[in-house]
């Protein structure tokens, strides 16, 4: 049950963090933070008590591993979550460039 | 400004010069061990691309450009997606999407497991020449002019 | 050996994706040639892919040769047909266009190589059959297109990107989220077991809290009103073909198609869901046209149009009766024809004159006849007036609103039926008709390739209409409306193809 909350917890940290916060790099932050406290709980869900990394190795019986899908998986997700970081804050760097500030109130070209 | 002054200082250089082999080779011995044990095309090319990163740190960017350069890594980005696409469409001719053709491997020797260190290699190139040219571009921007457009 | 038509249509993309970052740069005009020969042999094996789906049925392919559950698998039935005919022809069409337009903008392969990955990561939500692959495939056409509407990199496109990336950032950690959800409870990712599965453990809580994440991602995905607020701002900023894909197929196959396949598929279409999804539906058709009435930016009222309409495509199919989901797949099929038309009419106005702003244009008939005529076809069908294919679709919704007794929706949706009108109207009068305006009397009308597609998509919104004829189109609307309706027994359907 503590899993669940305290990934809830991340998670609306995260969430706070991009609804509330002005600055581009803060809102980055955010996200990264509300992928991670999606990724750890996949993560934990699929851990057993006291089970033992799924990794085949010899003279070693198959008992009592975690289950290895959601490794699999999280690493993919991680993997496109270090992608959308890396061109979110190319973006925001170029921002930066153009408007010559971080604060969103201030980057306000588009109307609506 | 003379070779010696660019990038960090005495000591960081002489340990990169010693270390950045090792980190390299570390790297391809995970890229390469990857079915056997922890690790695989991914994490190898994390670490391979470290290896430049360091050099690029350490010396500045002209003596990591002269090792690898910029267009050179986006080939081997290219040609990395390309063989693992290859592989998967080759698979096709003997009867599936993705299949494995090559003999089926045992448990712990090096060069079993069929295609799949052939994709860790494909992957590793693809993640490797990836980190670096996404480390470049985020270090190389320059601020011209601030406020230039408010 | 039919099948492998399949995983082609994910490889197909990216290998020429890639082989436009390798050799793009170095031989001149091969990227323009290798993305309208990749994107056409797209087009005509997913024609192929309905012809072929007439004889043998659902088609299931084993990735790797491992059977699901255990292994990957892409399914074909009735809706993934109709997916990939609207995505792979408009995404052909797309390109051809795009071989003049892009040439103002410097590195023109690196926008190929992202539009075919986009389009491989359309294709593969499309076909897949497992959870965490639709996921992967939602996240590899978001990004590209992430990068797409900043491709300009001027202060609009780079702001629109960002609040776009963000949002569908946050989208995406939401359908993550509901997918960790079903694992936890089913154990399974495979899309035809994980339906089993939850029909058999009957209706829960955990279901309720996942229908609600994946309304929240998907919602923000195609833009229902709630959640409409990046697409105004990053729809109009992409380059025009880039605009085209965006509202014509991407909001579709990452928002309405992944919805309707979770919600009717996998989860099971309860009534809750379904009255929910009516409501925003509505709400979207109204907020939609209201705000694009006020608009003075082409491009920027195109968007919210298309807000509006994919409030009708969401109406029609969350009706749940035969006739709505008609309707409303049909309407989307319709409305990716005409929306990139007039979003490839904007561009090729842009071009000529170099302005998007309706009360600085004027006259333009004269002068640009091609594509005076072709947006006035776009505008009539999207108005909905006989026999544009935009008519047909409209009033099967509205028929289908009366039948199942919601008159109240089914008033909301002729009345904004009018207010397109209205708007569309407005457009034909500011941009086309009228006084040639002053500085515009040197403007040319635009080169060939953007002539030629504007046309063929004027040609299918002509005959669009002749769809509904269950013989002419090869029974591609009543397979789709079949698939969705039958969502319950996917699983059952699913484990009977494999081979």
């Amino acid at each position: 049950m503590s899993v669940y909350f305290l990934c809830l917890v991340l998670f609306s940290i995260g969430l706070y963090c991009i609804l509330r916060k002005r600055n581009l790099i803060k809102i980055i932050i955010g996200i990264i933070i509300t992928e991670y406290a999606v990724n750890l709980f996949f993560v934990l869900i699929g851990y057993r008590m006291h089970g033992r990394a799924p990794i085949h190795a010899p003279d070693q019986e198959v008992l009592n591993m975690v289950d290895p899908l959601p490794q699999a998986l999280v690493l993919t997700a991680i993997v496109i979550g270090l992608a959308v970081t890396a061109l979110i804050a190319s973006i925001a760097i170029r921002v930066y460039e153009k408007y010559g500030t971080f604060d969103i109130t201030k980057i306000r070209k588009l109307k609506g | 400004m003379k070779e010696q002054d660019r990038g960090m200082t005495l000591i960081v250089k002489t340990i990169t010069r010693l270390t950045v082999g090792l980190i390299l080779l570390f790297g391809i011995y995970i890229v390469s061990h990857g079915h056997i044990s922890p690790g695989g095309g991914f994490a190898g090319g994390v670490i391979v691309a470290l290896s430049f990163i360091h050099i690029m740190l350490a010396f500045g960017k002209e003596v990591a450009f002269k090792t690898v350069s910029q267009k050179v890594a986006s080939v081997f980005e290219s040609l990395g997606a390309l063989i693992f696409v290859t592989l998967a469409i080759v698979g096709i001719g003997y009867g599936y999407f993705f299949l494995n053709f090559l003999a089926k491997g045992e448990p712990f020797k090096l060069f079993s497991s069929g295609l799949i260190p052939l994709y860790n290699m494909a992957i590793s190139f693809k993640v490797g020449a990836g980190l670096f040219i996404m480390f470049i571009i985020l270090v190389m921007f320059r601020v011209t002019k601030k406020g230039e457009g408010e | 050996m039919t099948q492998h038509l399949l995983p082609l249509f994910v490889a197909i993309p990216l290998a020429a994706a890639f082989l436009n970052a390798l050799l793009g740069k170095k031989i001149k005009r091969l990227s323009d040639l290798l993305s309208a020969v990749a994107t056409f042999a797209l087009a005509a094996a997913s024609i192929y892919a309905v012809l072929l789906f007439k004889e043998t049925g659902v088609i299931v392919y084993k990735v790797g040769g491992w059977a699901p559950p255990i292994g990957i698998a892409m399914v074909m039935d009735g809706l993934t047909c109709l997916m990939l005919v609207t995505v792979n022809v408009i995404a052909f069409l797309v390109s051809v266009y795009s071989i003049d337009y892009m040439e103002k903008y410097t590195e023109k392969w690196n926008f190929y190589c992202l539009f075919l990955l986009m389009l491989a990561g359309m294709n593969g939500v499309i076909i897949s059959g497992d959870m965490f692959n639709l996921y992967v495939f939602l996240e590899i056409a978001a990004i590209s297109s992430y990068a797409l509407v900043a491709f300009g990199t001027e202060h609009e496109e780079l702001e629109a990107s960002f609040k776009y990336a963000v949002m569908g950032t946050l989208a995406s950690s939401f359908i993550l989220l509901g997918i960790v959800f079903l694992y936890s409870f089913t154990s399974t990712l495979n899309m035809a077991d994980m339906s089993m599965e939850l029909a058999k453990r009957g209706p829960s809580q955990i279901v309720l809290l996942v229908s609600v994440l994946f309304l929240m991602g998907f919602g923000l995905k195609s833009a229902l009103v709630p959640f409409h607020a990046w697409l105004p701002d990053a729809h109009p900023s992409a380059p025009a073909p880039i605009s085209a894909m965006l509202s014509g197929v991407l909001i579709k196959s990452l928002g309405v198609y992944a919805m309707i396949r979770v919600f009717f598929s996998v989860l099971g279409a309860t009534p809750q869901v379904l009255s929910i999804l009516m409501t925003i539906g509505t709400i979207s058709i109204i907020v939609g046209a209201c705000l694009a009435l006020g608009q003075w930016d082409f491009k920027r009222l195109l968007a919210y149009s298309s807000i509006n309409q994919i409030g009708y495509v969401i109406l029609g199919i969350a009706l749940g009766t035969p006739l709505g989901i008609l309707g409303g797949l049909f309407h989307l099929l319709n409305h990716s024809v005409f929306k990139s038309l007039l979003f490839l009419n904007s561009g090729a106005v842009e071009y000529a004159t170099g302005t998007r702003d309706l009360q600085k244009m004027g006259g333009l008939k004269e002068k640009m006849p091609v594509t005076a005529n072709t947006s006035l076809v776009a505008s009539m069908s999207i108005a909905g007036i006989p026999p544009f294919n935009g008519f047909w679709s409209k009033m099967i919704i509205i028929v289908a609103c009366v039948q199942a007794g919601h008159f109240a929706h089914a008033s909301w949706a002729v009345l904004a039926s009018i207010l397109t009108l209205a708007y569309f109207m407005k457009v034909q009068r500011y941009a086309f008709f009228g006084e040639l305006k002053e500085g515009l009397s040197r403007v040319k009308e635009v080169p060939l390739f953007m002539k030629l597609s504007m046309i063929a998509l004027a040609v299918l919104c002509v005959a669009g209409g002749l769809l509904l004829i269950p013989g002419l189109s090869g029974g591609l609307l009543n397979a789709a409306s079949d698939a969705v309706l039958n969502g319950k027994d996917y699983g059952v359907i699913v484990f009977g193809a494999i081979k």
